[in-house]
């Protein structure tokens, strides 16, 4: 398990792409909230971009498949695609498993 | 620049259809790209997928008004404004005149994890935002497989890529979707199950070091088209297309005259020369004049203030004009006057289809009324007999419903098969005048007959001719018992003749001196013959006088010695006194 044990808080910041309320879209909300909960507690920031609202943001920031997860900080930039059910693998793209 | 290939006759279908304005695809495609559809554009690496994408977009914006979106999966939009830049397409400018917009999706396997289900909802909104945003009529994506390599499941891309497609279509855009071609299939992916109404295939071909490009409908659902293989261009003004097989024997046929530029020849050729908008094959072995009857056809119909245009396979421009003046032809002043344009180029410079379309592009933008082309048999130098005489072909034809007058020029190999074209393209042409060396008595000489010329009353004779300073000369050549001479033959049997002509002359004057003579012997042995006959005559009577004078006397001393004896008998004096007894 990771902690955090640097006495400076590290916020992540995560941005989370959907297309409206879609199934999809309300799975990889809770999938991503219970996971930031249990790894990341008080130090994570999630923002919600719905593309449906703000297209151009597609554009801007290389927007394909959705839902997308992007970790904006810390750097480096990472991006997961999918409903983030697979934990595992969720972990792994955020680079919060041990190594 | 379209309107010579509207005389293709490919129906017209009740498909509704999106123009691309690319040069001659419209031909092939019965009038573009189905409307609103998905058009597959496939084809190995290089071959032009992304060109032709860019130009189904460009032409539409400019041509049409209608703005699209590009939206690229490998080059970023710096690396395609300079790529297309080179073909003349500003996109910059499209895009400030909102008439394009160039989206760059990018997408890199290795920065991204699949985490569960997801699906492409992104793009279709980028699209869907790119494509409202300047009211878009044409979407192209250049190439949508790269998603297979940048993201995973390929299940879900499937699914995703089946209801893009349904998706430009409600959207109602007409779109191109480019894609790799795989391993004995259209593509790698086999996107061509997905897209169904029309697929166009393109081909990069290597065949003996030179390098072909060809377009083909592999199918198009619900409307006629060409099927064949269509070599194309890609030059500095965008991608071009040859339908030039046009599919049935329908051009004009004008019944004016054009000179041969030899008079002699016109004569031989019914009077009048060749018809216009035929095409003229002269064949002959090297060195047999050719190219010195194409500057008589230049020349004359330069003259008669007609464009020619000129593709010279072997020369040089400079070196047809020097060549030319030795024959008495200024080339050099109608090219000044913009009458001539000479183009030389070896054959091997680009493949017999680039040739192809290169001619179809000059003669388009000269618009010339004469073609020469010297010779045609180079080209055999880089394809096989039936691709040149395909290409051939197709080049008539479409110099027939130009009207345009062509002369080709053959060089035959072999003196012992003079009436066969190597690449047997005799049966294309309209006329054909084969020159022939005819060698004897340890000289070559010219000779020309009009093997065939259709619909003109021409001559069987064959003719000598002679390249002089003031041109192609006709001369008879000499036929008579001796047969047919030529060259100094010719003249020979000609002072022969003349000598046979003269000798019987002199002999007659010589007979005739003689009967002179003859009579003068005559008419001296006459004088001769009176003379003495007048001096016989004078002798005689002066003889017959003696003697009378002689009788007399005799009487008269007859009678003096009678008297005295008193006799009775009286002697008559002759010739006097006869008639008293």
């Amino acid at each position: 398990m990771v902690t955090v044990n640097d006495s400076k808080v590290e916020i992540w910041e995560l941005r989370l792409y959907v297309a409206g309320q879609t199934p999809k879209s309300l799975t990889a909300f809770a999938n991503l909230k219970r996971i930031c909960e249990e790894h990341l507690a008080g130090q994570y920031r999630i923002e919600v971009v719905d593309l449906v609202e703000n297209p151009q943001l597609a554009r801007e920031d290389q927007i394909l498949a959705i839902p997308t997860l992007v970790r904006k900080l810390p750097r480096p930039l990472r991006k997961i695609i999918g409903d983030l059910s697979n934990n595992e693998r969720v972990l792994v793209g955020l680079n919060l498993r041990p190594i | 620049m379209n309107d010579v290939m509207n005389a293709t006759p490919i129906q017209r279908g009740s498909l509704p259809k999106a123009a691309t304005h690319i040069s001659g695809l419209d031909e092939i495609t019965g009038g573009g790209l189905p409307l609103g559809r998905t058009t597959l554009v496939t084809g190995t690496a290089g071959c032009g997928k992304t060109l032709f994408g860019m130009e189904f977009l460009v032409q539409g914006a400019i041509q049409q008004d209608e703005p699209g979106v590009f939206v690229s999966f490998e080059e970023s939009t710096d690396d395609l404004d300079q790529n297309v830049r080179s073909l003349g397409f500003d996109l910059t400018d499209l895009v400030a005149r909102n008439l394009l917009v160039l989206e760059h999706v990018y997408t890199e396997r290795s920065e991204i994890e699949e985490t569960g289900d997801f699906d492409l909802e992104g793009l279709f909104i980028r699209l869907g935002y790119a494509i409202d945003s300047i009211g878009a009529k044409r979407v192209v994506l250049d190439t949508i497989e790269v998603l297979f390599a940048g993201l995973p499941n390929p299940m879900i891309l499937r699914a995703e890529l089946r209801r893009l497609f349904r998706w430009l279509a409600d959207k109602g855009v007409t779109s191109i979707v480019t894609a790799e071609r795989g391993d004995g299939l259209l593509t790698r992916h086999g996107l061509e199950e997905y897209v169904s109404d029309c697929v166009i295939l393109l081909d990069h071909r290597v065949v003996e070091q030179m390098t072909t490009r060809r377009l083909r409908i592999v199918k198009y659902r619900g409307s006629l088209h060409g099927t064949n293989e269509y070599p194309f261009l890609i030059d500095e003004n965008g991608i071009s297309i040859l339908p030039i097989t046009s599919l049935g024997l329908d051009h004009t046929a004008p019944t004016e005259r054009i000179s041969s530029g030899i008079p002699r020849l016109d004569m031989m050729l019914g009077g009048q020369g060749y018809y216009r908008g035929s095409s003229i094959l002269i064949s002959g072995t090297a060195g047999a004049g050719k190219s010195s009857m194409a500057a008589h056809f230049v020349n004359a119909a330069v003259t008669r203030g007609e464009r020619c245009l000129y593709f010279a396979f072997e020369e040089s421009e400079r070196q047809i004009v020097r060549n030319m003046r030795s024959i008495g032809f200024e080339l050099d002043l109608w090219i000044q006057r913009g009458l001539l344009q000479v183009h030389s180029a070896r054959p091997n410079l680009h493949g017999l289809e680039m040739h192809l379309v290169m001619m179809h592009k000059l003669i388009k933008e000269y618009q010339p009324q004469v073609v020469v082309i010297d010779p045609i048999t180079n080209l055999t130098t880089i394809g096989t007999q039936s691709e040149v005489k395909a290409a051939l072909i197709r080049l008539i034809d479409f110099l027939k419903t130009q009207e345009i007058t062509a002369l080709f020029t053959s060089l035959t190999a072999d003196q012992t098969q003079l009436e066969q074209t190597e690449i047997g393209i005799s049966s294309l042409m309209d006329a054909w005048i084969l020159l022939q060396m005819i060698e004897s008595n340890g000289e070559r000489n010219r000779g020309l007959y009009i093997l065939k010329a259709r619909g003109i009353d021409h001559s069987n004779q064959i003719r000598e001719f002679h390249l002089t300073a003031k041109g192609i000369q006709l001369i008879d050549v000499y036929l008579g018992s001796e047969g047919v001479l030529t060259g100094t033959a010719r003249l020979a049997q000609e002072a022969k003749e003349r000598n046979v002509i003269l000798t019987r002359q002199q002999e007659i004057a010589r007979k005739q001196r003689e009967l002179a003579r003859k009579r003068q012997v005559l008419e001296a042995q006459i004088a001769a013959l009176r003379t003495e006959f007048m001096v016989e005559e004078e002798e005689m009577e002066k003889m017959m006088a003696e003697a009378i004078g002689f009788e007399t006397r005799l009487r008269e001393d007859r009678n003096v010695l009678a008297q005295p004896r008193d006799s009775d008998q009286r002697y008559a004096t002759p010739g006097v006194n006869s008639e008293l007894r």
